[in-house]
């Protein structure tokens, strides 16, 4: 598979959100608005890069027996550089994402691309799936905080649409992430098929 | 290059030599990072309180802290203008929050009443409801309590018999708004005749005995000038 392929394939027929189904509770919990989901996708593309190529760099120096806490120590620790840095650089989004940040490492999707893409393919391979996936889960975090800040509050990335008095407030709250994933896994699905 | 193979000498070596690299790469980012981090809470502080009083060329003394009468932490920031006191900031706590306590900064004049407010922490209040607090009682709109002066003006929510219109559907949160500002109030008008450093007036507190003993060591001044505000 190409480079390319294995981008795309991540963006799209590997669609941690909408075809695999992984790390719902980030998908859930972060995209009260389109930025907080963007925001949360590219700290979770970062780590999913750094961590899928160093453990593909690793693969062979690491017993099978001890894989899972040689992987979760690297990707603890790259979240963990990240955090700093946000805390640092951006401390608004640090402030937005809060807990969640610190929770990419048990994101499903960063151990699951360890387990079964970094440790099989070649460091750049696996970067670029971690490439693929990251953009993937930012796009569909995106989007599903689009939907909800656009019918929950009125506005696109902050920018108001239509006023706020005629959002209805549930697409902010619980609830709506629910709804708005489902509806949005099934016209990805719908589209998807099609092709 | 083949495996590892799964022998105890391999396992322990891969794992602490990983362990070792990335403890050593976190304490090298944790360097690297530490100023800023501290710059940049620094900073959202030195902004909230530039937000709150108002002015050019104000100069903000160091934080005091002091216990409010809920028991929480709140820190007095006096704002002067060549020598001048324009207003305090005080960052005042409530507990009373819908999911939590809530944390804003309050900017009073000499007299008392609110130069302007900045919510620093409601992230445990409900999106679209009380999370609308940093702009819900702000100048010109519908809770609009800037230019009011607790000390006169009856500062609760209308339902209890106050003059400010909570925010719609977030009564709770709202009435933990005013309970900050009541805390910030509390510690304002404290502020004017307390002339005792913090950890002193909390050595008091603490120890709760006559003046004299509480003071045991204190020059004479300040003894008098503690027991004149204990009384």
């Amino acid at each position: 598979m190409s480079k390319l392929g294995i981008i795309i394939n991540g963006l799209i027929k590997e669609n941690p959100t909408f075809v695999l189904l992984l790390g719902m509770c980030p998908t859930l919990g972060t995209t009260s608005s389109a930025i907080n989901g963007m925001s949360m996708g590219l700290a979770t593309m970062a780590v999913l890069i750094c961590s899928n190529f160093v453990i593909s760099c690793l693969k062979n120096l690491i017993p099978d027996k001890v894989h899972i806490p040689c992987y979760i120590v690297v990707i603890a620790g790259f979240v963990t550089v990240v955090q700093l840095l946000l805390k640092a650089y951006a401390p608004a989004v640090d402030e937005k994402l809060g807990l969640f940040i610190p929770l990419i490492v048990v994101n499903c999707i960063v151990l699951g691309r360890a387990e079964s893409f970094a440790a099989k393919n070649s460091p750049v391979d696996s970067a670029c799936d971690g490439i693929g996936i990251g953009l993937g889960f930012t796009c569909a975090l995106t989007l599903i905080g689009l939907c909800r800040e656009l019918l929950g509050a009125g506005t696109v990335f902050g920018a108001s649409i239509y006023p706020e008095q005629f959002g209805a407030l549930t697409f902010v709250l619980a609830p709506g992430a629910f709804i708005t994933l489902g509806f949005l896994v099934a016209i990805f699905n719908k589209l998807t098929a099609k092709k | 290059m083949a495996k590892l193979e799964n022998s105890t000498k391999n396992m322990v070596l891969s794992l602490t030599a990983i362990t070792l690299v990335v403890g050593a790469l976190l304490g090298l980012v944790n360097a690297v990072t530490k100023e800023p981090i501290e710059q940049a809470k620094a900073n959202k502080q030195s902004a909230a309180i530039s937000a709150v009083v108002p002015g050019e060329g104000n100069e903000i003394s160091k934080g005091e802290i002091v216990t409010s009468s809920n028991g929480e932490e709140a820190v007095v920031f006096s704002v002067t203008n060549n020598g001048q006191l324009i207003g305090k900031a005080i960052r005042a706590v409530s507990k009373n929050g819908f999911g939590g306590k809530i944390t804003v900064m309050f900017g009073f004049d000499a007299e008392g009443n609110i130069l302007g407010y900045s919510v620093l922490d409601c992230s445990n209040e409900t999106p679209g409801l009380g999370a609308k607090m940093p702009d819900w009682f702000q100048k010109g709109q519908k809770g609009d309590v800037i230019g009011k002066n607790p000390g006169k003006n009856n500062m609760h929510v209308s339902k209890d018999g106050g003059e400010v219109d909570a925010i719609t559907a977030a009564t709770i949160s709202s009435r933990a708004f005013l309970d900050a500002l009541a805390q910030a109030y509390g510690v304002f008008s404290g502020s004017e005749v307390v002339t005792t450093s913090a950890s002193q007036q909390a050595v008091a507190e603490e120890v709760a005995a006559p003046c004299e003993e509480a003071c045991d060591g204190c020059p004479k001044a300040e003894k008098e000038e503690s027991c004149h505000n204990e009384n």
